[in-house]
This record gives structure tokens, sequence and C-alpha cells, in this order.
């Protein structure tokens, strides 16, 4: 789960983490109240959306009067920012942060994040801050340091000698990155996240430590013991299809293409979206309904590939371990006798229970397709989409 | 011959009591699998399935003295029950569950590391020895015994390249389920390892998806092990080929991030360590049997 940059700074600042003074502002009438009690000489007024890339698109921009907040924040609220992570059809802007602007001397980067190699939390720094950090990886590798910390010690000094080292940071600085350091880690394992990214950490003109932006992500894993993260989830961001897989505890990612897909497992449901595409039609869909699905929520997910208009047909396709193949098949009746079925339906059963779920689905009187296995049943449903054309 | 597990494997199970415990407890024992009890706290002293419950591991370890332990404990009691298992000093741990926070396993690595434990899973269908053995949630009436090694990062793709091999007449060695989590207890490498030190499994079957950079290094882990004269006529597949970048697919471990993890480097890899990726995950046993033939 991703946040704002506004909860994001908000959270850091309650670990002690230095973030510049700022309020978030939904309308101009907020922004510019924001300003008013910010009373800095120099404000920043700053997109909120689940993307990066905002600066280039202008959707921050730095100002020096009430004024200029008002008409800036007057002309972001409604529009939409295209970036170069949002996709061609850009986010709507709903929310505004409003920041005192601070005096830079430096940009550096800061990152953590699980490392899976090291299977610890690593931390990734550059001294060229304020850049795309993959393009700093591919371009001036040299330029990136990276540490992970064994989480039977935590943080140690050695960590911020390491760290200040990387940033070449001196002196005082050295002892403020040391404690950054520490509160990040405190903040990265209390609230269960996931990747942590600050770019650009700044030294500003009067030497202090400042992390300017804020990005963080959250193991999804483990919000059910953060109900303070889960919170401060904005639906606003998410497509709707997914916000109502969610709600059933379905793994659902949305895509393009026209053959809705119900897989269980995530292999076994991207290989399906693979041999889709591969005989020349896309999925409208990743959806893996999980191990222990009940039936209704087998019925959950047959409906919200149903409802997607794009969809021209729909491929059920389970290799029962831990499911059983006679729950898909009455969840996928009880489904379609709830919202008939428009489309051509090919289902592919296979595993625990398979005889039973053939049985069911045999004796529906469905105008279902049966399959005998993943290569008859993707042909078979790229068929009858092309057909049905 | 078989890795891992087989006929001889003494089997406990944690979360012994519950709705998966029960259900693929019984699958297992139907398949000849040697169950000789479990654990479910509060419950200990009872017996279920016609077998002993056990409060703790310790007291299991010690009355039924087992080699392995699958675990069905759910997700916010699992790293727990795993770090209960190395305390126990249970050789092999098999932990089915699934959505286990990654900090968690974080903390469950570092209990691995320098214990007498090994960890398959979490977030995976188990190990099984065809004939002989089943721990987890594999179906069993799949499996034949033969020749085959499989080892797969997703479960239903395990059971695919199973159910295939057992068509073209090939059989199973042994199967096993490394889990699709970022941080897991076992990686390709040390299971392909075993693989290629036994002697009855004569091809290995290598299943793989997107992120991370496991499969680039169990390839340079092949091409290395051939210069020493061990090799494996090998079928590959690498699942979300088409999974849009940034999007994470149902695994917490199946995203390509950072430019990182993409299906086309994985398959370069492993084509380069010889093994033959199947473009469709529907001819795995078909690729198998052509390339056993030549």
């Amino acid at each position: 789960m991703n946040i704002h940059e506004y909860q994001a700074k908000a959270l850091l600042r309650d670990f002690g983490v230095p973030v510049p003074r700022g309020y978030p502002a939904f309308s101009v009438e907020e922004a510019v109240k924001a300003a008013n009690a910010l009373a800095a000489p120099v404000l920043v007024v700053k997109a909120q959306i689940h993307a990066g890339g905002r600066g280039k698109a202008g959707g921050v921009k730095v100002v020096r009067s009430i004024d200029d907040v008002a008409r800036e924040a007057k002309r972001l609220l409604g529009s939409t920012l295209v970036t170069h992570q949002t996709g061609a059809h850009g986010k709507e802007v709903n929310r505004l942060y409003i920041e005192e602007g601070s005096a830079i001397e430096r940009e550096l980067y800061l990152s953590a994040l699980v490392d899976r190699e090291a299977s610890r939390i690593a931390f990734v720094l550059s001294t060229a801050g304020g850049m795309d950090i993959e393009e700093v990886a591919r371009t001036q590798p040299d330029r990136i340091a990276t540490f992970a910390v064994d989480p039977a010690t935590g943080i140690m000094p050695h960590h911020g000698r390491r760290l200040a080292q990387a940033l070449a940071l001196h002196g005082d600085l050295a002892k403020q990155a040391e404690q950054l350091l520490t509160k990040l880690y405190a903040a990265f394992t209390a609230k269960d996240m996931s990747l942590l990214e600050i770019n650009p950490l700044v030294v500003t003109k009067s030497n202090e430590l400042v992390c300017l932006d804020a990005k963080i992500a959250f193991d999804d894993n483990a919000l059910y013991r953060r109900p303070d993260i889960a919170a401060l989830r904005d639906l606003s961001e998410e497509d709707a299809k997914e916000i109502e897989a969610s709600k059933h505890d379905l793994n659902y990612v949305a895509l393009d293409g026209t053959i809705g897909c119900m897989v269980n497992g995530a292999g076994l449901a991207m290989a399906t979206m693979d041999i889709i595409k591969l005989y020349g039609e896309a999925p409208a869909n990743f959806l893996d309904v999980g191990g222990g699905a009940s039936k209704e929520k087998v019925a959950a997910a047959f409906k919200i590939i149903t409802a997607d208009a794009k969809v021209k047909g729909i491929l059920v396709n389970i290799f029962g371990g831990i499911m059983r193949c006679d729950v898909i098949a009455e969840g996928v009746v009880a489904a379609v006798s709830e919202v008939g079925l428009r489309v051509p339906l090919v289902v592919r059963l296979e595993g625990t229970n398979v005889e039973r779920g053939k049985d069911i689905i045999a004796t529906s009187n469905l105008n279902v397709t049966p399959a005998d296995d993943l290569d008859d049943a993707a042909q078979k449903i790229v068929r009858a989409v092309r057909d049905s054309q | 011959m078989s890795i891992l597990i087989d006929k001889s494997t003494k089997v406990i199970c944690q979360g012994f009591t519950g709705k998966n415990g029960t259900f693929h407890s019984e699958q297992a024992i139907a398949y000849g699998t040697r169950m000789v009890g479990g654990t479910s706290p509060g419950k200990g002293g009872t017996s279920h399935l016609g077998l002993p419950v056990f409060d703790t591991m310790a007291e299991a370890k010690a009355k039924t003295g087992p080699d392995a332990s699958v675990i069905y404990v759910p997700p916010a009691g699992a790293a727990d029950a795993i770090c209960e298992a190395i305390e126990a000093e249970i050789a092999l741990i098999i932990c089915i569950t699934e959505g286990i926070p990654v900090l968690d396993m974080v903390k469950v690595k570092r209990a691995l590391s320098g214990s007498k434990s090994r960890l398959i899973g979490p977030n995976c269908p188990g190990v099984m020895t065809a004939g002989e053995c089943k721990i987890g949630i594999m179906p069993g009436n799949i499996f034949a015994p033969g020749k085959v090694g499989i080892v797969s990062r997703s479960g239903t793709l395990t059971y695919e390249a199973v159910f295939q091999t057992t068509r073209e007449g090939l059989g199973q060695t042994t199967a096993v389920g490394i889990g699709g989590d970022p941080v897991k207890g076992t990686e390709f490498i040390e299971v392909l390892e075993m693989f290629l030190a036994d002697k009855t499994t004569e091809a290995i079957v290598m299943i793989g998806e997107i992120g991370g950079s496991a499969e680039e290094d169990a390839a340079q882990f092949l091409v290395d092990e051939s210069r020493r004269g061990r090799k494996r006529p090998m079928v590959g597949f690498i699942a979300g080929r088409t999974a849009p970048p940034g999007r994470r697919m149902g695994h917490a471990g199946a995203i390509i991030s950072g430019g990182k993890g993409d299906a086309e480097s994985k398959i370069a890899a492993m084509e380069a360590a010889g093994i033959k990726v199947s473009p469709s995950p529907a001819r795995l046993g078909k690729t198998l049997a052509e390339v056993l033939k030549r």
C-alpha cells in the first residue's frame, strides 16, 4: 500500500525525523490558510498523487507570495498530472501539500527496502540526490552505496559512519546522519514498511539534514497489525475494480486486454496471462482467488470480471491443491445464476475434487465450454472471443 | 531415491487441528505419509485424526522424534511457529502459510542461520516425493514415481509440471515448491544442488517467475556445475512475461521493480545455462520429453 507525501512526512515527523513544516490542503481556501500559517518567505505547492516525477510534470511549484499559492492551488486542484509513472491517463490531483521552502546546499539520496538477497533491510545511498536513482544506477554506479542491517542488532554506530562516508557528511552533519538513520530504521520496522525513499535528502545552507521528499510503501501482509497505516489508504488513487477485489481479499490487477481470467495461485495466474498472449489475445486482468477461497469469494471474483465492460470472454483456470475444484464450480454457478453470462466462458478444472467440480458445472445447464488442459483452455477462449467479434 | 523426504520421513503438523491442518493431514495420511502427530496450543493431551496433539514443539519433538514439520498456522502466528520448530531443532520445516509479513521473515531468516533446520517456504505448496511422502498441499493423484525433479516458486505451476510429466510417462522423484515470497528459507540453487546429487533424478524442471534475481543466480550455478561435469537435461518456464512493471502479481515477490526481475533477462540466463525454456506453461512435459529423446 502506498501513501501520499504529506502522510509520509507526518509519520516520519512522529519518529523525530527532520522534515520541513507543512500542511495538507484539499481546497484553495485551505491552501491559503496553510500558507498564512507557515508565514515563510518561500513556499512550495506540491500536488499529492501516488506517482513520482511530479516536479517535471508541473506538479511542484516554488512560490513567494500567498497570491501565488492561491493561483497554483487553483491550477492544480482538479487537474490531471501525467508523469512517467502515471501512464498516459495521468492522475487527478485532489490534494495538495503546502510546505515552507528550504535553502538547499546539497541534494542527496537515501532509501531503505527489504533486500531479498540479503534477507535484510538494506539502505541505498547516493550523493546524486534529486535524480532518478535507476538512471544513476545505470550511468554512475560508483555513486551508489548500499549496506544491509542485521535484524538482531539493528542500527549501530558503524552504520552511521558508513552513511556519513557514503554521503560525504562531516562534523555535526555526520552526527545528524547517524541519528537520522536510527530514526528511519525505527520507523521502517515499527510500521512494517516495504520501501522508504527520501529523494532528495538535503543539506540546508544552515547545515541541517532535512528530508525534502518522502515516499513510503507498506507491506500489505502486515496491514492487519497496523490499523493506523491502513487508515491512510486513499481509495481515489486506486482502480474501482481493484478496490472491490480487495474487499473480498482477492489478488486482482486490472489490465488492458479482453479476456477475463480467474485462476488459483499467482504463478498460474501469470502463466495464464502469458499463454493468452502467446495465442494472440490479451488478458483483461490478473486474478488469483488464493488458496482457501469460499464459494462466496469465488462468486465475488466472477462478478468483478463480468462487470468489466472490456471483457469479451472469460477463462477460469483452476489447478486445485488447497483450493477445491467443487468450491470453484459452486462459486461460478452461483455468480452466473445471479448476474447472468453475456460472454463465452471456458472452464478448466484439475486437481483436488476435480470430478465433483466437473459434475457441478456439467449439471448446472450453464453455457460453459469445458477444457481438458491449459493449452486447450487458452485456445478455446481465444477462438471464442475472436468468433464473437 | 529422492531428495529431502521419503517414505521413512516422520512428519509433525503445526496448526494440526485447524481447517487446513486437518484437511491436508488427512490427505497426507491417505497418501501414506508417516504423520506422527501435531501441535495446537491449548489442545495438548488430546488426539486428532488418531494422532497425539501437543501444546509445544519441544514436547512433540521429545515424544515423537519427527524429521520434518509442516506449518498451517495463520500468518500472524506463522513466524512464531517456524521459530518454535527451529528451537526444537526440527531438521526440515515446511511452511505452507501465505501472507506472512516480510519483516517477520527477515527475523526468521536470521534465526535459521547457524541453526540445525532447513526451511522450505513460506507461501509454498510443500514438498512431495512421488509414491512415498506428501508434505503440504499438492494433490497426490497427479504424481507418478519416476525420474524428474521439479522445483518451482509457484504452487499451482508446480502442479502443472507434475501433471504434465506424469502424462508424458516420465514421472517424478521429488517436487519442491520453494514459495513466492521475497524472503524465504530455501532458494533454487540449494534444491538444484540436491537434485544434481541425486542419482535417480535424471531430468529437472525449474519454474521461476518475475521479480528478484534467483533464477539468474541459479543459471550461473548450473553453468559452474556443468563445467565440473554435473549436469541434467532441464526444462524451464518463467511466469509473468506479460506482467506490467511496478505491479505486484499476487506473490509479494512477483514484481518487476527498479528495472530488475523481468522475464526476458531470466529466460536469457536460463537458456544460456542450457535450460530449454518453454514459452508455454502447457508444454513443460512435452518439451522435456523432446529434450530427453535427443
